[in-house]
């Protein structure tokens, strides 16, 4: 049997008293776009933030490609986090720099290429998230679906093999989200990448994967295609995608 | 208040931790120093922020500690009957020892110190220094390493010309409010110089500069919850790094300036 390209098993975390992941497994294959749904504050963030070792476990490991992110030193950690792109919640631009820094700052870091050809690979990058208007501006000058897509371009500079979304859609008008979303599903497909995303946003979820899973009380609960999430009878999944607030999922 | 001995546990406990913190921030400082040659273009810039835009608000300061400091002298010498030929000399060693490095200092601990750790701060709540590490790019060599260098090196600098502007503050209160002569107040500054003090000051000021980088980053780094996290980031990092000059100065004063 094919070992899978992320492998998260038995993964625990707390955060003082607070158990938030309480044995978490996944297995990720190749090539997957997967959504993590759940509701707010069920640890979606963190474990997504465990598959670059931003966060490191309680308990439990991460594997990806074959080797255990734990026992990874400095260098080989460095490496391992080029072949992640990542966009955050909130975008995570740096204020002090403009898009096209913001873009280039970990080629330029790497200084493996010219001033020239960094600049030509951040404008590609930008062509493809159709943000090279902006180049020049600084994110304070941004709307938010801008600000995501600049965040697109810096995740995926790097040519990644795998692209980490915090929740992508949060905070957009329904039509940015949805643009947001096509570009996903895009890069998701032009770059032959594998993807994780965590979401709350159903829409979002049903959009960009081929599998989706649900993440309640620090446990994965549920597992599936878009199809069979849709139609399942479990009641926690049932309520949390129909978004009712009468079920067995209670306010947190 | 409620002083029990849990209280005073925890206390201790975070008393422990943050020390071991800003060890631990050391140690990674010290190593990121080897990367100096890649950072020089945020280094100079830091230097810039960090001690070229101190300047106007260290002049202010210093010039009103060695009126000040004029001032006072010359009301105790009267009191005690001591001839006023001496204050240049009086002035002078306190400006040098003691005035300029502590109150610059102090001073930039407020500018500078907070100014850090609300700028991580920050970038610490918006995700932006997790988005650095997410790049492979080391935050403390990008962020922490050149502030920290940019403070030790522009606080000496600083506290040289806190010299010169208190000195020359001391010199025009001692002319038109005390009535002695300019070249009186020069001489006994000159006749009591000496070389040692004004770079114990410098070696002070650097030392003191180190404190505020380090306490700066440190609690920037470490900022959690949003706004409130970020602002109680910013009052801790003046706290400690002001209680730090100030017993680093006692401990200076004991090695330095033997009685």
């Amino acid at each position: 049997m094919q070992s899978a390209y992320i492998h998260i098993q038995g993964l625990r975390k707390s955060f003082g008293e607070h158990p938030i992941l309480k044995g978490v497994d996944i297995a990720i294959n190749k090539g997957e776009s997967i959504a993590v749904i759940g509701q707010s504050g069920c640890g979606k963030s963190v474990l997504l933030k465990h598959l670059i070792r931003l966060l490191e476990p309680d308990e439990g490991t991460v594997v990806f490609d074959n080797r255990d992110l734990v026992w990874l030193n400095t260098a080989e950690l460095v490496e391992v986090r080029r072949r992640f792109g990542m966009l955050f919640q909130s975008a995570a631009l740096f204020d002090s720099l403009t898009v096209e820094e913001n873009v280039g700052l970990s080629l330029k870091e790497q200084r493996l290429l010219s001033d020239s050809e960094i600049h030509d690979k951040v404008m590609d990058k930008l062509n493809m998230v159709r943000l090279s208007s902006a180049a020049d501006k600084y994110p304070e000058e941004l709307s938010g679906g801008m600000k995501k897509r600049a965040g697109l371009a810096r995740a995926i500079v790097n040519d990644p093999d795998v692209l980490l979304y915090d929740e992508p859609t949060t905070g957009l008008d329904p039509i940015t989200a949805d643009v947001i979303n096509d570009m996903i599903v895009e890069l998701h497909k032009k770059l032959n990448v594998t993807s994780v995303a965590v979401t709350h946003d159903m829409r979002s979820a049903f959009k960009i994967a081929d599998r989706i899973v649900m993440l309640h009380d620090g446990r994965v609960e549920f597992d599936g295609s878009p199809e069979e999430t849709r139609i399942t009878s479990n009641p926690i999944v049932a309520q949390f995608i129909r978004g009712e607030a009468q079920g067995p999922i209670q306010e947190r | 208040m409620d002083l029990g001995p849990a209280v005073i546990g925890r206390r201790g406990i975070r008393f422990v931790s943050t020390m071991g913190g800003l060890c631990l921030l050391l140690g990674k400082f010290v190593l990121s120093l080897k990367h100096i040659p890649r950072s020089r273009s945020v280094i100079f810039q830091q230097l810039y922020v960090i001690g070229v835009r101190s300047l106007p608000l260290v002049a202010v300061i210093s010039i009103f500690v060695g009126a000040v400091a004029a001032w006072q002298a010359a009301y105790q010498f009267k009191f005690i009957g001591a001839p006023l030929r001496l204050l240049g000399q009086a002035v002078g060693k306190a400006v040098v020892i003691e005035l300029a490095p502590v109150l610059s200092a102090l001073v930039v601990a407020g500018r500078v110190g907070a100014g850090i750790a609300a700028e991580l701060g920050t970038m610490r709540v918006t995700e932006q220094i997790d988005a650095l590490d997410a790049m492979g790019i080391n935050p403390v060599r990008y962020l922490v390493m050149p502030r920290i260098l940019a403070c030790l090196f522009m606080m000496p600098l600083l506290v040289m010309f806190a010299d010169f502007i208190a000195v020359a503050g001391g010199l025009v209160v001692s002319v038109i409010g005390v009535d002695v002569s300019s070249e009186t107040f020069l001489n006994g500054f000159k006749n009591s110089f000496k070389l040692s003090d004004f770079i114990n000051g410098l070696i002070k000021a650097g030392v003191f500069g180190f404190i505020i980088g380090l306490v700066g980053c440190y609690e920037g780094f470490k900022a959690e919850q949003g706004a409130q996290g970020v602002g109680r980031a910013t009052t801790t990092s003046v706290v400690i790094s002001s209680v730090l000059i100030l017993v680093f100065n006692f401990i200076f004063a004991v090695v330095l300036f033997r009685i």
